[in-house]
């Protein structure tokens, strides 16, 4: 008898269309956050360490792929345990395994890239606190299925890896007259470029966010009210 | 006289917003009002208040490297640091729950106009910041409170100061794409520029 039920229940999931592993709704996922709802222009979520690591590109590259690990890996884990999960406790346990997975990361750079390690000092730290995760967290994995859950970290990982990794360009370029470590001005022959101060300071991040969101936001037609 | 300096230090010239960009999605979404603002404000400095001494008893004397011993001679090689950003967040999340129920029950108005925000004090960069670069800079219980409290009061007066502006900026004629996040980012450059002239002084 329970058998019977079990094959029942089984063929009416099979009776169900599957959805295509990259259907239309599911690529929305990915490219959505890259411009149209993009977590830092548009969302407004996840400055702090936007600004703060992105002096130069390299330290960005590793945050950049760090956060994306964490945001995709979380979304992927809170959605496995989304039915399990109290409401009332869900923001510790979310803060957890976010923590845990931060750790991971940190212990990793530790191990294998030192120098890296203590260039980002206490941002890796931070992205336990930055609201991208804890955002998708509780605006999609709690509600959504694992498989999906994956593709909108990555779709919210690259959507805030671009944007840092521009803001990083142009302050590295400007600020140090190089893009990733190489002189670029000595290369093409402007060995006195004269780099400007503010751009490595706080100060230049600002601007250039600034800028860049309404560059971004002029281009998608997004208005705040 | 080293404590007053390292306030004045935390308060203006390593101030969180504007030299680390700690506490940047609080500080950017909840500015629109000043009340609102104070609110936020006073909260998070109550709160960097308690939590950087309280981690850095929980650094010295738990976390660090040998810091066991006080349980016997066998744990002086013991190291539980790659514990600390479990340790740090779950203290700061238990202290901001804390000052959400103090709020909520002496003044039920700021509690209702705070709102969402409190809890998002838990995920604001600013405190866990802190924290972390209390550790980072080796700083003795003295030093772990005057900071916290200094860093708290450098990110209110920058909230308080950025919506004083943009209360004042709701009058004026801002390009539509340059609205909300856009000039708010540039106001808050601009800002940071002022806030450069604190640099080099010392007491």
């Amino acid at each position: 008898m329970s058998t019977e039920t079990l094959e029942q229940k089984k063929d009416a999931v099979e009776v169900k269309p599957a959805e295509a592993l990259f259907s239309k709704r599911r690529k929305r996922l990915v490219s959505d956050p890259l411009s149209e709802d993009n977590p830092i222009t548009v969302q407004v979520l996840g400055i702090c360490s936007a600004l703060a690591v992105t002096v130069k590109i390299q330290p960005t590259l590793i945050m950049a792929i760090a956060v994306t690990f964490v945001i995709a890996a979380s979304n992927l884990i809170i959605s496995l345990i989304r039915n399990l999960v109290p409401n009332r406790i869900r923001i510790i346990v979310q803060l957890a395994v976010i923590a845990t997975l931060v750790t991971l990361v940190s212990e990793v750079l530790k191990a294998y890239s030192y120098d890296m390690y203590k260039v980002l000092g206490a941002f890796v730290g931070l992205i336990i606190t930055n609201c991208i995760v804890m955002g998708r967290l509780e605006a999609f994995a709690m509600a959504n299925k694992p498989y999906d859950s994956v593709l909108d970290g990555l779709g919210s990982g690259f959507g805030y890896a671009w944007v840092i990794l521009a803001v990083a360009f142009f302050r590295e370029l400007f600020g140090s007259g190089s893009i990733l470590d190489f002189k670029i001005f000595e290369a093409i022959g402007w060995s006195n470029f004269p780099t400007n101060g503010l751009m490595v300071d706080s100060i230049g991040a600002f601007m250039v966010l600034g800028i860049l969101i309404w560059v971004q936001r002029s281009k998608t037609g997004y208005v705040e009210h | 006289m080293e404590l007053v300096s390292l306030g004045i230090k935390s308060i203006f010239i390593d101030n969180m917003i504007f030299a680390y960009f700690l506490g940047m999605c609080s500080f950017l979404a909840v500015s629109k009002k000043v009340s609102t603002a104070i609110g936020l404000g006073a909260a998070v400095v109550f709160v960097l208040t308690i939590t950087v001494p309280v981690n850095w008893l929980l650094q010295e004397y738990i976390l660090k490297e040998g810091a066991l011993t006080w349980l016997g001679a066998d744990f002086a090689g013991v190291s539980l640091e790659f514990l600390q950003f479990i340790m740090f967040i779950a203290i700061i999340a238990g202290i901001v729950q804390l000052v959400e129920m103090i709020i909520e029950k002496f003044s039920p108005s700021l509690y209702g106009s705070l709102g969402i925000f409190l809890p998002l004090i838990a995920v604001n960069c600013a405190i866990l910041g802190s924290s972390l670069f209390m550790v980072q800079r080796d700083y003795a219980l003295s030093e772990a409170a005057v900071y916290g409290f200094g860093s708290g009061i450098g990110w209110m007066l920058a909230i308080v100061a950025l919506a004083a502006i943009r209360e004042k900026l709701k009058y004026s004629n801002v390009p539509d794409g340059l609205k909300g996040l856009g000039i708010t980012m540039l106001i808050t450059g601009l800002m940071g520029i002022a806030f450069k002239s604190f640099i080099g002084i010392a007491l």
